[in-house]
């Protein structure tokens, strides 16, 4: 167990050291100059040179990286070249209302996509299933400005349930929340469904049936666990997506997550907070498929980590 | 709908700037109340050496002041922490005599070595101000500049309310540089104290100062009870939400929920608002001093051909163009908007006649036209004018491929020599940072800003007016004004004779604001602080 551990992370220091590399290198060979964003319009030649050279951009590609990995190494991001701002500040001012966001959509997403996933494959092939999938499929294309927009417009215009867009309390997070859960449910729905299917056409479940079990204590307790191991491995990915920023409902409900940064950041070629919110999601994404893989076996005891 | 635009335009075109001239407040105002104003992007920075966008531009001139100011509403200069100033004969000296009395909002009294301090400050690289280069004028400012010296040499402090700023060149300019943003007087201590966190904690003289910054979400600024204009400004407390979408924020203000959507009337939204008299009451248009072209590169062929350029000219059809973007500006055929001192109302331009400009393109021998590129920023509704010129460009035989990048690829293609043949400026369109023409000319028609980097897209070079232009600018005395202005018409006149652009309009400015709120609607359309001046609207009942 630990030297699969200490394996894993291993190999994860070095999967987030080459999304570092490809990202800043990206940035650097963007047909775009971070300086002129900075300098703005009126800037005279001296005044862009100088703050190229203020900021270490004047330095060669090799230079930069590394300078960049040392200050990552002390734990500093660097600055915001245009808001001028600690970027570790910025980050941690969003983190917050980036996982009580990433905490209640997966919840919505999992209510709403395992409560259909397994009535659809429960009554397979039968109507509910029918109109079941294509209400995952509708969900999964749809758009997200839109789904945002006609809740908000029903429920906090409308009818005045909920505030319009902001943060701070309980009903800030529920509509935000439930688009998430809406808009990602399909996918859990999809996944679910197929893989109860399997589960319940194998022999134990039939076994489990013969001994005369319950119905629902045969689907619960004998199915349910088997099934959704693939849907574990699903919300570590999820959390990474979550942690990069889900730009267009933040932008929607006024949500100050790490979407609406990133946003931002990339418009304006803001190298510090692109590099940061990237490593801040990438780390998510690895960090959430170790843990989903620590989490398998006790689930399936079948499964055994070396 | 109010549109202040043609009056003021005229009367302002060839004004003196008068100083003893001064601003009439409202005699409904009262002072008290709060009021909650939206935007969808983060404030960057309230540090005035570096905040350089149309957002925090507003927020900044409540927070500081600068020793000149305008008018409010107005283009006008006024006296602003200096009472007054002299001026040498020759115009290359200007003493400032500072008001007794003024606090910055920490409670010390502001003196000339803030002053001193403040113009060393943006001048200095280590700042990183990208305002730097406008104290050209400024003596020593060029050693500032190489880092061979730390204090502008050309300031010096007489005593605690004098300060006298000594100039390389004589600079018309000189004045409105000194109500710039970049030169607001900031307090040495708080900048010394907050370090580069200056812009989340700034420290001015203004008539707000800054109580809350919640990044991500809010910031507040109360009323300065020490402010040195006495009984100004009127409201006691500003909320200014951030990271809502503009659609939203037009909702929450039809509800009554916030005050002024800061970003404006979103597009798709527009002529459902203007539809309805109610809601179409609360909206305040202004021309802004602003000015959208096309730019035809000099070093890219044909466009090294008069004929080619003029003839383009001739082919757009720029009243259609208004239209796409649902009549919020007006066709021009000149660089300078109205509203700008030195805009001629005669100047006619090229009238729009594609039979004359297929016969021009003949001329320059290309019958059957050419195939070039249109660089445009790939934001609405940049793409959509974009094809409408494509479609213009047909006509006459013109094949255009549209090009259409992020805002920096296509800043950055139009600062190479030769790579970008014509850009659509929307979106990244020349504003005036001060109102004067000469902003118009040194950062987008002079030689020097058609090197590599700079914002001359066309790569525009005529020796002979950038020589007309520093002449024009040396005219610095008061009765010499108005010659001035005649200088920079003709010069702008004679831009147009080598037709590197093809103006084509003057965008409006649409500011909606919620029916509580009263002042003027110069105020929510000022064309210096733009768009809203903070200091003298208030809240009526």
């Amino acid at each position: 167990m630990a030297s699969y551990l200490a394996r894993r992370l291993i190999q994860s220091a070095l999967i987030l050291l080459g999304v570092a590399f490809i990202t800043f290198f990206l940035l650097y060979i963007l047909p775009a100059d971070p300086v002129r964003q900075i300098a703005g319009r009126s800037a005279s030649a001296q005044t862009v040179e100088n703050i190229r050279r203020e900021l270490g951009l004047d330095q060669p590609f090799v230079i930069q990286f590394l300078r960049y990995l040392a200050g990552l190494v002390q734990g500093d991001f660097g600055r915001s070249y245009l808001q001028k701002t600690q970027v570790a500040e910025l980050i941690a001012s969003r983190l917050p209302a980036t996982l009580l966001l990433m905490a209640a959509g997966i919840a919505c997403e999992l209510a709403l996509g395992l409560t259909m996933g397994i009535v659809a494959a429960l009554t397979k092939g039968r109507f509910t299933d029918q109109m079941l999938m294509m209400t995952s499929f509708v969900t999964v294309s749809a758009p997200q400005f839109v789904v945002s927009l006609i809740l908000l417009y029903v429920f906090a215009v409308q009818l005045s349930w909920f505030p319009v867009g902001g943060y701070g309390t309980f009903r800030h997070l529920v509509l935000p929340a439930v688009t998430l859960g809406i808009l990602g449910s399909g996918w859990y729905a999809r996944m679910m469904r197929s893989s109860m299917i399997e589960v319940l056409a194998t022999d134990f479940i039939r076994t489990a049936r013969a001994k005369g079990l319950t119905r629902v204590r045969v689907i619960l307790r004998h199915a349910l666990p088997n099934a959704i191991l693939p849907v574990i491995a699903m919300i570590g990915i999820d959390i990474g997506v979550f942690m990069g920023g889900v730009v267009v409902v933040e932008s929607v409900f006024a949500w100050p997550g790490i979407g609406q940064l990133a946003w931002q950041a990339i418009q304006r070629i803001d190298i510090p907070i692109i590099m940061a919110v990237t490593l801040v999601s990438a780390v998510a994404i690895v960090l959430g498929n170790l843990l989903a893989d620590l989490i398998t076996p006790f689930i399936d005891p079948r499964i055994k980590i070396r | 709908m109010k549109n202040l635009l043609a009056s003021t335009a005229l009367v302002l075109a060839f004004a003196v700037p008068a100083l003893a001239q001064d601003y009439t407040p409202d005699p409904a105002a009262k002072q008290g109340g709060e009021i909650t104003v939206t935007y969808h992007d983060d404030v960057a920075t309230l540090d005035p050496a570096i905040g350089y966008d149309w957002q925090n531009w507003s927020m900044i001139k409540s927070l500081f002041d600068g020793l000149m100011d305008y008018v409010p509403g107005t283009t006008t200069l006024r006296p602003g922490l200096a009472e007054s100033y002299d001026v040498s004969t020759d115009g290359m000296t200007f003493t400032f005599h500072l008001r007794k009395g003024v606090k910055f909002s920490n409670g010390r009294e502001m003196t000339a070595d803030d002053v001193k301090y403040s113009l060393d400050r943006v001048t200095s690289p280590a700042t990183q101000s990208p305002g730097a280069g406008f104290f050209a004028s400024i003596k020593g400012s060029e050693k500032m500049a190489d880092g061979s010296a730390t204090s502008l040499e050309g300031v010096k402090v007489l005593d605690p309310l004098t300060v006298e700023i000594t100039l390389n060149r004589p600079d018309a300019t000189f004045l409105q540089v000194m109500a710039l943003n970049f030169s607001y007087i900031v307090a040495k201590e708080a900048v010394e104290e907050a370090g580069a966190d200056f812009g989340k904690h700034p420290v001015g003289t203004g008539a707000f100062k800054l109580t809350d910054w919640t990044l991500g979400q809010q910031l507040v600024f109360e009323r300065n009870a020490d402010y040195w204009r006495a009984g100004e400004p009127y409201l006691d407390k500003i909320t200014f939400q951030v990271g809502q979408e503009p659609v939203v924020a037009l909702l929450r203000l039809q509800k009554g929920e916030i005050d002024i959507a800061g970003d404006g009337i979103p597009p798709a939204k527009f002529t459902e608002v203007m539809g309805d008299p109610a809601q179409a009451a609360l909206v305040v248009s202004q021309a802004s001093l602003q000015t959208g072209y096309i730019t035809m590169n000099l070093n890219v062929a044909p466009f090294d051909k008069l004929e080619v350029r003029q003839a383009l000219n001739m082919a757009i059809n720029k009243e259609r163009i208004t239209q796409i973007i649902n009549g919020r500006a007006k066709p021009t055929g000149q660089v300078l908007p109205p509203g700008m001192p030195g805009y001629d109302p005669a100047f006619a331009g090229y009238a729009y006649d594609p039979e004359a400009a297929k016969a021009l393109l003949a001329k320059a021998g290309l019958p059957d036209g050419f195939e070039t590129e249109l660089y445009v920023y790939n934001t609405d509704p940049n793409p959509r004018i974009a094809q409408a010129i494509q479609q213009d460009l047909a006509q006459i035989g013109v094949k255009a491929s549209l090009q259409s990048l992020a805002q920096a690829n296509v800043i950055q293609a139009g600062g190479e020599p030769d790579t970008a043949a014509m850009i659509w400026s929307g979106g990244m369109a020349w504003a005036a940072d001060f109102p004067d023409p000469s902003d118009f000319y040194g950062p987008i028609l002079s030689c020097q800003a058609g090197g590599p980097g700079g914002w001359n897209w066309a790569h525009y070079c005529n020796k002979d007016l950038d020589a007309a232009a520093a002449a024009a600018d040396a005219m610095t005395a008061p009765e010499q004004t108005a010659d001035r202005m005649k200088a920079w018409s003709d010069i702008m006149a004679k831009v147009m004779a080598d037709a590197p652009w093809v103006p084509v309009f003057n965008e409006s400015r649409y500011t909606m604001h919620g029916p509580r709120l009263g002042g003027a609607n110069e105020l929510y359309a000022d064309p210096v602080a733009t768009p809203i001046n903070f200091d003298y609207i208030y809240v009526k009942e």
